[in-house]
């Protein structure tokens, strides 16, 4: 190790000093304000960071890590994503939790997790990375401590997930037993000779893709996710559903890419399959949905559905960049949409003291109420409706064009689908914050302080100029590929 | 530049109108009768007196240059007709909406303004992908026109709309890429350009579907049928001057996009499938006469007969020779003035009765003697008098067809009886009669007239003296025309399928 591998882990170690001093700080003295300033501080400090790893891009820090600009360009999302989640945790977690410090240290150590799988290129460092953000997950949703919807979700997510982790890493000791490496790129050479033996390695897929896929909450995988993100605090489920499969979609992508998984056309044409059935499955249950968490639960589900196509993309178009590309793309916008979308919800329910639960109602009439929030969420839902001028329509856009190259009808058919049946439920939202205010004779006032302002202003801002102005991203990312 | 500045002054027109509430709640009205009047001086103004190349003004800027998309605007003789159109129109429906919004009037404006800065895109894009960005972004203040200030019914028809546009705009969005990346495989460069995808060498299977993602976007905007089942319910529940925008230009757009990119773009499977395309057609014709005619709402009934006018473009369009397409373009003219004006009365009559049912009208001529008489004229106009735009319109169209379809010439002619039957009823039963004596009900005011006296002005001036606008949109229609050169299986497919459509009917 010398300093240039100490460069190019910078975000890591900035958490990590910003783990340790927070630590410090809530053992010293608590205050909330402060301890939410500090883990805010050092996601901006880490997402910042990254700019300057960069410079010793690409390097391979240790057989673990390898930092590149792949890595570090999900490092900069993930690390923005928790500090907005921080941002807007803040007045939510007072209300629920006795002791609010520790939220902020586990949020750090979610996000630690998220950075440590966008560096993974070794199954030690995946699972390092993956038990890192779960552990923390769970933990975080079992924060509020004053009802018990949480802690049955937290329980839920901890037998499920738990139990996925223990699949996938019998999975890692097969596919070690039968190639004697777990680097992704070693992996794929052993892969490529003729004397391993085949016998183990379809089941040690079936675990790894079994497990990875929970995390993903793909269908038929997905029964976990309505409850878990219904019981969970609303911030903690936005990080949920942006970084937390963000992390682990991104992982999955670099195991297929460095080890090239894609020789094995029936591994990939699993991921098709599961990619109509959630991108289908997906949106006809958020149709069924009034409670507004529950929707988005399932709306994620086919969002993820639609980022699978790119997996069977890669093998059938010429164009693999782009595949790979479009996925990018489309997390950083899902990213961002998720994240506004829940920031919402937190603004709406962080008055909400006792249960917390978002039904259509609860939004009736946001429009004349409260207009910034009812903006930010009208974008959100522009957004992941992919509608033009939105990030999610540029999202999709690329999704689509990275299809038709690789002649992906049957997949094209299943995204036309889903998108139709989606538009229903998106705008029954929008319907709800647009009704008059006579219709709507519960009246509920929401708080909304300077940081959700802030917040909401920026999240509004970076969806509308990823949707209008992308062409300096797309170039980006091109060079990131080629 | 000038046709970005058009849309960018609608769009801070809209802007201001909103904030201009605050200050006072009639100011948004004058912001917006001043943006429209404005842009429309300023198109007016800009207009240059030579050609650049085919088109009349043209723009391009880079912009995603990773998928050779360009922000590039054209405008060619139909799109400035279009555009002029449109934003008369939108002059109208600010005058008809003037003492109606009381609710937010400000955000009201606004979404009208956007409406027409998405519809003003859609009739200047030539970037494909630019132009779906205007047709999906369009809808979005329109939708919210529907569902914020639209009556008893507005969340499903709201709804309807969105989602039948959304979901046909998606397939289109698919045939776009498919389009754009068959043009890479045989030019060798993604572009999203118009002209660089004009004249590609389909394969002819592939043609035919992406064709068909086009075709199906386009009726269902048009509508035609049988896409036309959100027509009604839109049009009926939208506020007044969302009813004027839908009938007078949105459906407009989907004539234009078939027009200027459907056939042009897919010559050869356009030229294919005309018969159909003609069949549905004529089908809209008489299904929609029959339909309006079974109506006792006023503006269902004045929704229906859009959906049997728009037949006639249809037909116009895919007869696709010259006087046919001067047909269709002149009916899209004709019948955006005429049906905003019917719209515009209907409105008024519901602000002033609180009710649409003509069983509860009757002898409103004697109550209401200018309204009786407004009414008089757009019902004659709608229903095709001669000497306004209308018949000239769908003179035009029959005749053409005539040339290409005899058979589906005939039973569209029909169209013309059945227009008189609907238009006389609704005529009859709101307007003659014997009054109810306890109803009292202001005559239109001067505002009304004025906005009513300019359209019945239009319609005489594109009645009697049609030529300025044919000799505008001749040129483009030429130009056109040497693109896609008529099918010769078209006329033996075709008197097939009308002998088909002859049995069912």
């Amino acid at each position: 190790m010398n300093v240039n591998h100490f460069h190019a882990l910078l975000p890591l170690l900035v958490l990590a000093t910003g783990i340790v001093v927070l630590m410090l700080q809530i053992a010293w003295k608590r205050n909330i304000g402060l301890s939410a300033a500090l883990a805010a501080l050092t996601l901006a400090l880490a997402a910042l960071s990254c700019r300057f790893a960069v410079e010793v891009a690409p390097l391979q820090v240790t057989p673990l890590l390898q930092a590149d600009r792949f890595a570090l360009l999900f490092c900069t999302l993930f690390c923005l994503a928790g500090a907005a989640t921080a941002l807007l945790s803040r007045d939510y977690i007072v209300m629920r939790g006795d002791q609010p410090g520790e939220f902020f240290l586990l949020l750090l150590l979610a996000t630690m997790g998220a950075c440590v799988l966008a560096y993974a290129v070794h199954l030690a460092s995946l699972l390092l990375g993956l038990e890192l953000l779960s552990v923390s997950l769970y933990t975080l949703i079992a924060y509020p401590n004053k009802t018990v919807l949480p802690l049955e979700a937290a329980a839920k997510y901890l037998v499920l997930s738990g139990a996925a982790s223990a699949t996938a890493l019998f999975g890692f000791a097969l596919l070690y037993a039968a190639t004697g490496t777990l680097e992704f790129a070693t992996l794929g050479q052993k892969l490529g000779v003729t004397d391993t033996p085949q016998s183990m390695l379809l089941p040690a897929a079936a675990m790894i893709f079994t497990g990875l896929a929970f995390k993903l909450s793909l269908v038929p995988f997905h029964l976990w996710t309505a409850d878990v993100y219904d019981g969970a605090p609303a911030p903690v489920t936005g990080f949920l559903a942006s970084v937390a499969k963000g992390a682990v979609f991104v992982v999955l992508l670099r195991l297929f890419l460095d080890a090239d998984l894609f020789r094995y056309r029936i591994l990939v044409e699993v991921t098709g399959l599961l990619a109509i059935l959630s991108m289908l499955g997906g949106n006809l249950l958020a149709l069924l949905q009034t409670n507004i968490k529950r929707m988005l639960a399932y709306s994620s589900i086919a969002h993820l559905g639609y980022l699978m196509i790119i997996f069977m993309v890669c093998i059938t178009s010429a164009d693999k960049a782009l595949a790979v590309e479009a996925a990018i793309y489309y997390l950083i916008a899902y990213t961002a949409t998720t994240v506004a979308a829940f920031g919402l919800l937190t603004l709406i329910s962080a008055d909400q003291a006792e249960r917390e639960n978002i039904q259509l109602q609860q939004v009736s009439g946001l429009f004349w109420r409260q207009p910034l929030p009812a903006c930010l969420m009208l974008v959100a839902l522009l957004s992941l409706a992919g509608i033009p001028l939105t990030a999610g329509f540029i999202a999709k856009f690329y999704l689509v064009n990275a299809a038709v190259s690789g002649h992906n009808w049957v997949l094209l058919a299943a995204l036309v689908v889903g998108s139709s049946i989606a538009i229903y439920y998106y705008l029954r939202v929008i319907y709800y914050m647009t009704r008059r205010p006579e219709e709507h004779p519960v009246v509920q006032e929401t708080i909304s302080g300077w940081r959700g302002r802030i917040l909401s202003g920026v999240l509004i801002g970076s969806i509308l100029l990823l949707g209008v102005a992308p062409q300096s991203l797309m170039h980006y990312l091109r060079a990131i590929l080629h | 530049m000038s046709m970005a500045l058009l849309i960018l002054i609608l769009l801070v027109g809209g802007l201001l109108a909103w904030r201009s509430e605050k200050a006072q709640a009639n100011l948004p009205r004058w912001v917006a009768l001043a943006t429209v009047v404005i842009s429309l001086a300023f198109l007016l103004a800009t207009l240059p007196q030579e050609h650049t190349g085919n088109w009349l003004q043209h723009m391009k800027l880079d912009w995603m240059p990773r998928f050779g998309i360009a922000f590039e605007l054209a405008m060619d003789g139909v799109s400035l007709l279009l555009l002029v159109l449109t934003l008369l129109l939108g002059l109208v429906a600010i005058a008809s909406s003037w003492s109606e919004i009381d609710f937010k009037p400000g955000l009201f404006h606004a979404n009208l303004l956007w409406t027409l800065a998405g519809v003003c895109g859609v009739f200047l894009a030539v970037d494909l992908f630019l132009f779906f960005l205007f047709w999906e972004v369009m809808l979005i203040p329109m939708y919210l026109l529907i569902a914020i200030w639209g009556h008893e019914n507005k969340t499903y028809a709201a709804m309807k709309f969105f989602i039948f546009t959304q979901a046909s705009g998606l397939l289109m969005l698919l045939a776009i890429v498919v389009l754009a990346w068959q043009g890479m495989a045989i030019n060798g460069q993604l572009s999203f350009s118009y002209s660089d995808l004009l004249g590609l060498e389909l394969d002819p299977r592939l043609g035919w579907w992406t064709m068909l993602g086009f075709f199906l976007a386009f009726t269902v905007k048009l509508p035609a049928f049988p896409f036309h089942t959100w027509l009604p319910d839109a049009h009926t529940q939208a506020p007044t001057a969302g009813s004027v925008l839908l009938a007078g230009i949105l459906l407009k757009t989907g004539a234009y996009g078939l027009l200027r990119f459907c056939i042009p773009l897919f010559p050869q499977a356009s030229m294919e499938f005309a018969p159909v395309a003609m069949a549905l057609g004529v089908a809209g014709v008489l299904y929609g006469a029959v339909l309006a005619f079974a109506q006792s709402d006023f503006k269902r009934l004045v929704a229906y007969s859009s959906v049997s006018h728009m037949g006639f473009v249809l037909l116009g369009l895919y007869a696709w020779n010259q006087l046919a397409l001067q047909g269709a373009v002149m009916q899209m003219v004709a019948h955006g003035v005429s049906t905003a004006a019917l719209f515009m009365l209907a409105g008024a009559l519901q602000h002033r009765l609180h009710t649409r049912d003509m069983g509860r009208m009757g002898g409103l001529w004697h109550q209401a003697p200018r309204m009786g008489a407004c009414a008089m004229f757009f019902a004659v106009a709608s229903l095709g008098l001669p000497g306004l735009g209308n018949f000239v319109a769908e003179i035009l169209v029959l005749l053409g067809l005539f040339a290409v379809q005899p058979a589906f010439t005939a039973v569209a002619a029909l169209g013309l009886i059945t227009a008189a039957v609907y238009s006389l009823r609704m005529l009859q039963q709101a307007f003659q009669g014997v009054p109810d004596k306890q109803r009292s009900m202001p005559d239109f005011d001067a505002r009304e007239m004025l906005a009513m006296g300019a359209m019945m002005a239009a319609l005489l001036w594109l009645g009697l003296y049609p030529q300025p606008v044919l000799d505008l949109a001749r040129p483009v229609l030429e130009g056109l025309q040497t693109l896609v050169p008529p099918g010769d299986t078209v006329a033996a497919q075709a008197g097939g399928a009308a002998i088909v459509l002859g049995a069912g009917l």
